[in-house]
């Protein structure tokens, strides 16, 4: 089982987390064309290799973090970082 | 071939003081401590155990130890035991698996017969065509099929299960292995040394030379003064992700075996060389063993394997075991030298012994043929780790390519030398890994905001400087110039892995499972590479070209028991659940939740609420304590609606939509105070719609100041709904007017109820009566329950259950989310447009559910059957007519005790939803009926009068 290093709780394994998925930035609502909006719903990179993605510690701190991942090695590249959603390949 | 127990050998592990009784195949037997239950069988003189899986020929003993194919036996209800592993107990009833109608008389070796029609992918040729004779096939094969005997009465036994986190786990105890953990103690690491077998020492434990027995009571002194934990028969039985192992243990004091879950930070693979069976003619034979299972036999458990024996030895090991022989009195007719190009061809005799061996021409009788023809490296947990071994042709086996740097081999595995150099390299290993185990310790400390303060830099991640074993030459001994078995489990042979080639099976994860090689219960640790031989050959190739099957976990059997573990299903109750269970409550389980689903007549405590007042428990709505100057904006982020103006001493409806638009959660939300919200979701939201709310807070508006408590169990919530409710409420609660005046629908307040303060109450409900939700302090749940219970029973008072309000809501028409609702749909399909508020600056979903609102959408619609009597079951289709075209579905329906009638919600096409129209239900029995939609959601007082009075 993955160990997700978590910046308030440390390295917990990852079934005591929820896995938010790679990160995106969200588009403005009010100007998004439906293209947009669809890429930011359902499109994303999944790169072999350094990914931002988010990560919920929902058994531990409750805080949202984005840590970036090599999804070809399971390497996490420190530091997480709480909340932002900037990003989707790294 | 006549097995016997020899005198007394310095090495014997039994205990001659005490003798054991058990059965086998239905007769009396004896062994002593410390017996398998193979080696006391064959101490007896037994030499047939198991009639093989396809051809059913007669098989002896193999390897004699765990992996041995040969030695699977049901003892008592537990089928598959090995007994080349499974120590004797007292009392055992062993009986063979395998035989029909018994071992000595198997019909089935028929087949052995008929064998050169039992090729490869013959089942699959076979029983294809016609298809309607399958079940019959299936029938008789299954008659066939290996295995022992499931007993559906066993009665349930403990599993356990432990979470362990150590610095350094060993997997295996010989020399190396041993050496390691000692070293990485030493160096202050907390290490869990894990040996396979009963006891620690590897091949040591049945070496009989004095420098062998010399250091094997060094080592188990060295780690008895060691704070190495020490885990015999147990199995590492996977590696997967960061050095998270699964551990079987199977000599718990208490549980049937346990799993231990065990996060290292390094893992040192130490599990030896598991001696390679030779191909050739009649190697199934009873009497073919190789010389582990020798020298097992002579020197753990003092049995003489044979009146007069061939060696065929290519290695070390085999000449130690023609003298192993040679010391206890076997006469060694010949020894065969594999490593001067000689080769055995045949083993032959009568079907259930072995009469003479043939080799270079020359035969030689003999009831005992011992084999030392290599060996094959258990790289499992390095496959696993990510490594793919890399085989040498002049050592004749696979070694250790790349692992991961926390993944660390030594011991055979890793190469060959003296035992002071195998000793060497296993410290060192131990000392590396003790290194790179502190640097995962630092850095994950350094790296954690609020751990302990962490001194001093990262060490640096230790160089491996190991002075590497060297490697034996080894000849390359897979199959000799005769046909033999490769897999005696699945009794696949050679010349089936040939034929398998030829038909164009002829990679190795094809031919694998075209002819089940290496998918029995040795699970390739003795088969493996001869399978890959015989496929290099067929195709004119070398082995490292054809390469090898991966290794996947478990790298031994476990049984589900193991698995499963403890029964450990956590459930919530609420504080009032004791008075449900005294008044005759029959519970359902929501999620975690166990929930009052009626109390014997759900349709009479509906018309108990509908006429005087009722009670319901609905303490598992989620419940968020909202916090802080921005909450409103926060809530016209998340709901549909508007929440700015909403004053304090209000509650609003809302509902919820994702940002694709489609159909999240609903329930209300109230103000408390000047910056204070009380929050409700749906029961089976509760847990993700906070989730949703801290990802909005945390991740897209952070600079917004909203704190969020989830409160679900900090309140005992108690709707009391129906038309005496206010006289209920009013008899038990200070300082609130409760005057329609007063405390109007969809306000709340802050009361005192039955003495308990800093309730919330407000005024609204699922019912479609004029209700009261109270929201108490969980701890006085119960009282305030009991309180109300007592001051309403001259008014009629009852409880009521999840089915009773599932009754009301469907005669009010309100949707459940999740229920009525599903994955597709959108905020406008609920009907609840007038609440999506699209002049809003931003919320959740704004632009889908803008985009839909130009859309024709599928619509919940309210239904009534035309015959009042019928109630569709819930998903029955809404058809077209006569055809099956699909348009729609009932998502709810129940029987009114409130209109005698049959009411549904739906959800149909655009154009079937308007008031009036004509539907038709297809029915589960095929019956069509008609139905009709409804102009209100609501079946039963559409304008709302109760409620609001």
């Amino acid at each position: 089982m993955l160990l997700v290093l978590c910046p308030n709780c440390g390295p917990r394994n990852s079934a005591d987390l929820r896995y938010g998925g790679e990160s995106h930035a969200r588009p403005d609502p009010a100007t998004a064309s439906p293209t947009e909006w669809r890429d930011y719903l359902y499109r994303r990179d999944n790169p072999a290799g350094w990914l931002r993605e988010t990560w919920y510690c929902r058994s531990g701190c409750r805080r949202w973090f984005t840590i970036e991942r090599n999804t070809a090695t399971n390497e996490f590249r420190d530091p997480p970082l709480p909340g932002d959603k900037r990003g989707g390949k790294a | 071939m006549t097995m016997s127990r020899l005198g007394t050998q310095s090495t014997e592990v039994i205990d001659r003081s005490t003798t054991l009784r058990f059965r086998w195949n239905g007769k009396r037997f004896r062994g002593f401590e410390g017996d398998t239950i193979a080696s006391a069988l064959a101490a007896a003189g037994e030499h047939v155990f198991s009639r093989s899986m396809k051809y059913h020929r007669p098989r002896g003993m193999l390897t004699a130890d765990f992996w041995d194919p040969n030695l699977l036996v049901q003892v008592g209800d537990d089928p598959n035991v090995r007994a080349g592993h499974r120590l004797l107990e007292s009392g055992m009833d062993v009986q063979p698996q395998n035989v029909w109608p018994s071992l000595r008389h198997d019909i089935k070796a028929a087949n052995g017969l008929v064998g050169r029609f039992l090729t490869a992918g013959f089942y699959y040729k076979t029983f294809m065509r016609p298809q309607k004779l399958w079940p019959t096939y299936e029938r008789v094969l299954a008659t066939f099929a290996p295995g022992g005997k499931v007993d559906l009465d066993t009665p349930h036994r403990y599993h356990d299960k432990r979470y362990v986190h150590p610095d350094v786990v060993v997997a295996g105890a010989g020399p190396a292995g041993i050496e390691a953990a000692l070293a990485a103690a030493a160096a202050g690491a907390r290490v869990i040394l894990v040996e396979h077998e009963h006891a620690v020492g590897g091949h040591l434990r049945y070496s009989s030379s004095e420098s062998a027995r010399t250091a094997l009571s060094e080592l188990r002194a060295a780690l008895d003064a060691s704070d190495v934990e020490v885990l015999t028969d147990t199995t590492v039985t996977g590696r997967y992700e960061d050095n998270w192992l699964g551990i079987v243990q199977r000599n718990h004091p208490i549980a049937v075996e346990r799993l231990i879950k065990a996060r290292a930070k390094v893992l040192v693979v130490a599990p030896g060389l598991i001696e390679r069976p030779y191909v050739f003619a009649g190697n199934d034979r009873p009497g073919v063993i190789t010389s582990g299972a020798a020298r097992r036999l002579i020197n753990l458990w003092g049995v003489k394997p044979g009146e007069r024996a061939v060696v065929f030895s290519a290695n070390s090991e085999g000449d130690a075991a023609a003298a192993d022989l040679d010391r206890v009195g076997v006469d060694v007719a010949a020894v065969i030298d594999g490593r001067d190009g000689r080769r055995v061809s045949a083993a032959q005799g009568p079907p259930k012994a072995l009469e003479a061996v043939v080799a270079g021409g020359t035969r030689t009788e003999a009831d005992l043929l011992v084999v030392a023809a290599g060996w094959t490296a258990p790289t499992s947990l390095l496959n696993m780790a990510g490594d793919r071994p890399v085989y040498d042709p002049d050592a004749a086996r696979f070694f250790p390519s790349d692992p991961p740097s926390n993944v660390l081999a030594t011991g055979g595995l890793a190469g060959d030398g003296s035992l002071d150099e195998l000793r060497a390299h296993g410290a060192a290993t131990g000392r590396l890994a003790a290194e790179r185990a502190a640097a995962v310790a630092h850095r994950v400390q350094a790296r954690t905001a609020r751990a302990l303060e962490v001194t001093g830099d990262e060490p640096d991640w230790a160089a491996d400087d190991r002075t590497p074993l060297g490697r034996n030459p080894h000849p390359e001994l897979y199959r000799s110039d005769t046909h033999g078995m490769i897999d005696l489990s699945e009794d696949v042979g050679s010349k089936d892995l040939v034929a398998a080639a030829r038909e164009g099976y002829d990679s190795v994860e094809l031919a694998k499972r075209y002819t089940t090689a290496t998918m029995g219960s040795a699970q390739g640790k003795l088969e493996t590479v001869n399978t890959v031989a015989a496929i290099a050959e067929a195709r004119g190739e070398t082995i490292a070209q054809v390469g090898t099957t991966v290794w996947r976990p478990p790298y031994a059997p476990l049984t589900l028991g193991a698995l499963a573990g403890r029964v450990f299903e956590p459930v919530r109750v609420s504080s009032i659940h004791p008075w449900h269970e005294a008044n005759g409550v029959s519970t359902i389980l929501a999620g975690q939740w166990i929930r009052p689903d009626h109390y014997g007549d759900p349709a009479a405590e509906v018309r108990n609420v509908r006429t005087n007042v009722g009670l319901i428990d609905v303490t598992p709505l989620g419940k968020l304590d909202l916090r802080g100057p921005d909450i409103p904006k926060l809530l016209n982020l998340l709901y549909t609606n508007k929440w700015s103006k909403l004053p304090v001493g209000k509650v609003r409806y809302g509902m919820m939509c994702a940002e694709d638009g489609v159909v999240l959660d609903d329930g209300v939300t109230g103000r408390l105070g000047e910056d204070h919200y009380l929050m409700t979701t749906t029961s089976s939201g509760a847990a993700s719609i906070w989730e949703w709310v801290e990802n909005w807070l945390q991740t897209e508006r952070p600079d917004w100041r909203v704190h969020v408590t989830p409160v679900t169990t900090a309140y005992t919530s108690i709707n009391v709904a129906g038309p005496k409710s206010r006289e209920l409420v009013s008899r038990v609660t200070d300082g609130v007017d409760l005057s329609p005046e007063a405390f109007a629908y969809m306000e709340v307040r802050t009361a005192t109820v039955a003495g308990v303060a800093g309730c919330f109450m407000w005024r609204i409900g699922f019912t479609g009566e004029l209700s009261f939700e109270i929201h108490v302090p969980a701890g006085h749940g119960l009282h305030v329950w009991e309180a109300l219970m007592e001051a309403g029973a001259d008014l009629g008072v009852g409880p009521f259950g999840l089915e009773g309000q599932r009754i009301m809501r469907l005669e009010k028409g309100h949707f459940i989310v999740g229920q009525d609702t599903d994955g597709l749909t959108l905020g406008p399909s609920t009907g609840l447009s007038p609440l999506i508020k699209l002049d809003k600056d931003d919320f959740a979903g704004m632009p889908e559910l803008a985009w839909a609102a130009d859309r024709q959408l599928p619509m919940i619609v309210a239904i009534q059957p035309d015959d009042p009597a019928i109630v569709p079951e819930e998903a029955s289709q809404i058809v077209r007519g006569d055809t099956n075209q699909i348009l729609g579905r009932i998502t709810s329906s129940r029987m009114s005790p409130t209109l005698g009638r049959s009411i549904c919600l739906g959800q149909v096409e655009p154009e079937l939803a308007a008031g009036g129209t004509k539907l038709t239900v297809l029915l589960t029995s095929g019956q069509r009926i008609g139905a009709t939609v409804i102009d209100h959601h609501a079946h039963f007082d559409p304008a709302g009068e109760r409620l609001r009075g």
